[in-house]
């Protein structure tokens, strides 16, 4: 049960049950499918960005806790930062849920109640989904759907 | 129901012929309930690999040595073992492939692209699997044909009478799981065959499902072609086989050349060998081959109504205990079903469930189990799955309607 508490954690259950930005921005400055073909995960990232800055983030979309809380804290955490910002967080953010168990963890604040995922291989997908979304939608040629496979 | 048929089949002694059932998984008894994704091997498999490797090892249909021979008897007795489980009337109707997914390829290439024109119609159903939807759509795609598809009920039932609205003089080939891998659904493949011969079109059954559920006679089916994965037979991985009627199999052009399938090769011009030969190019999986024939003896000798009859018992138990848990539906209750529960639980994602049940040792299966358009079809993203083979016990059903418990406490 310990490590399963590490994962769920009552962070990742409240953004599960209640996420944030949970809405659709129209119009906005960038829309990005993101699909996980593995388990069906699918969500739909909106973008105001306003020079360079994002200033509105908002998703869409049906999945496991893990990717509905991850959707949740990534738009909180990249709204008022600069698109150069948001890629250099992705990395971070990759970084972390991809690191080997028991390695030090990058400091993230409250992204880092995602760092459990990195215990689950199974299940660094459901994190990164949104992350790869993001990725896709501030890259020169996003509009094409992303996929985790 | 049935006690005396759950005395009769010794669970404990066929679980003692499957090493990797005693295993621990998360410091927990391995309750292994994914058996539709592939079954456990049993040691008579097992053994059978390393004893080929270890006594018989050569290349089959090439050498004047004695291994060459040796290793081509088994791969050919295998060959026959496999026929008759199947209910085939001669072993050269069966060509060993990768899997089903191969055999249904081989069809679509072979059989497809020399028979189906623009304008004919592929008919399959809504419960299909992914391997049993693609190849036809690649096929209907380069011909100009069209894929139909017979719809179903929100119970996971086939609508029949659709079905025969979708019969036309233009269906050239209807192809069929016998058994939904998403659903459990057991569909009437007699009833389709029948009224697809009535109409002039072939059938095809995917059988990947069925053969390890219940008992299977091609013959008595009267299908055309039927496939089958070892893997899910309780065999090993990466082979499977294609049944065909043999005067179907021998009008069809050859797939893939290579060695073996050949009768005479000039630059000029070449010519095929008989079937199955004609459609094994390269050398095959014959360790494979060699341990699905084992395995299919191995199933003969338990029987597959004694299996089927115990897995239906085991799906009466399942079904009844996993209603009983809070928020929990089950997706397909088709009345012909077997033993394959699919569900999902209120607020609880199925990724989640399976991560959860999975620390408790038991295995389920998450997500669209290949078969994107059932779940489209139902409105829901996944599901998850326990599926029971002939080794899973009532105990086992109770670990995971406990660890189900697990992750409603967790979620809350």
């Amino acid at each position: 049960m310990s490590d399963l508490q590490d994962l769920y954690q009552e962070v990742i259950l409240d953004h599960n049950r209640r996420p944030h930005n949970f809405r659709v921005i129209d119009p906005a400055s960038a829309k990005q499918e993101g699909y996980n073909p593995l388990c069906g995960d699918r969500l739909t990232l909106y973008l105001t960005v306003r020079d360079g800055v994002i200033t509105d983030a908002a998703f869409q979309g049906s999945g496991c806790a893990i990717s509905k809380a991850s959707a949740s804290l990534m738009t909180d955490a990249v709204k008022g930062r600069t698109v150069d910002e948001a890629r250099a967080l992705f990395d971070r953010f990759h970084e972390m849920i991809t690191s080997a168990p028991g390695s030090p963890l990058p400091d993230l604040g409250k992204l880092a109640v995602l760092a459990g995922v990195r215990d689950f291989p199974t299940r660094v997908k459901c994190a990164g989904l949104a992350w790869h979304t993001l990725k896709a939608a501030v890259s020169e040629h996003g509009a094409d759907p992303v996929s985790t496979e | 129901m049935t006690m005396a048929t759950a005395t009769s089949f010794d669970v404990a002694a066929i679980r003692a012929d499957f090493p990797i059932l005693g295993a621990s998984v998360h410091g927990k008894p391995l309750v292994y309930l994914d058996n539709a994704a592939t079954t456990q091997k049993p040691r008579v498999v097992l053994d059978a690999l390393t004893d080929y490797y270890t006594s018989s090892n050569a290349n089959v249909h090439r050498g004047v040595h004695y291994l060459s021979g040796r290793a081509t008897d088994l791969y050919e007795d295998a060959r026959a073992s496999i026929a008759r489980f199947l209910g085939a009337a001669e072993a050269r109707e069966l060509i060993f492939t990768r899997n089903a997914t191969e055999g249904i390829n081989l069809v679509a290439q072979a059989w497809g692209r020399a028979n189906v024109r623009a304008g004919d119609e592929i008919l399959i159903s809504a419960l299909e699997h992914h391997s049993n939807i693609v190849p036809w759509y690649m096929l209907c795609a380069e011909k100009g044909a069209s894929l139909r598809v017979i719809p179903m009920f929100d119970n996971g039932e086939l609508d029949m009478e659709a079905f025969v609205r979708l019969l036309s003089p233009r269906t050239r080939l209807v192809a069929i799981s016998a058994l939904s891998n998403a659903l459990g659904t057991i569909t009437p493949v007699a009833e389709i065959i029948r009224l697809a011969h009535a109409a002039g079109a072939l059938v095809l059954v995917d059988g990947a499902q069925a053969a390890y559920h219940m008992p299977v006679d091609v013959r008595a089916l009267d299908c055309d072609f039927f496939v089958v994965t070892g893997h899910k037979l309780y065999g090993p991985t990466g082979i499977g086989v294609l049944y065909g009627k043999a005067a179907l199999l021998e009008a069809m052009p050859p797939w893939m050349g290579g060695g073996d399938m050949i009768a005479s090769v000039t630059f000029e011009r070449c010519t095929w060998n008989v079937i199955p030969n004609k459609f094994e190019a390269g050398t095959p999986d014959i360790a494979g081959a060699i341990g699905l024939g084992v395995a299919v003896r191995y199933l003969g000798g338990i029987g597959m109504e004694r299996i089927q009859a115990h897995e239906r018992e085991l799906l009466a138990y399942g079904t009844a205990a996993l209603a009983e848990v809070e928020g929990l539906r089950i997706i397909g209750t088709a009345p012909h079903k077997a033993s394959i529960l699919s569900f999902v639980m209120d607020g609880v994602h199925p990724h989640d469930l399976g991560t959860i049940v999975d620390r408790e040792g038991v295995a389920i299966r998450t997500g669209q189990h290949c078969a994107q358009p059932v779940m489209d079809r139902l409105g829901i993203p996944a599901t998850a799955r326990a599926s029971l083979a002939m080794y899973n016990t009532r105990e086992e059903i109770d670990a995971l309607v406990a660890a189900l418990h697990t992750a409603r406490k967790v979620f809350g």
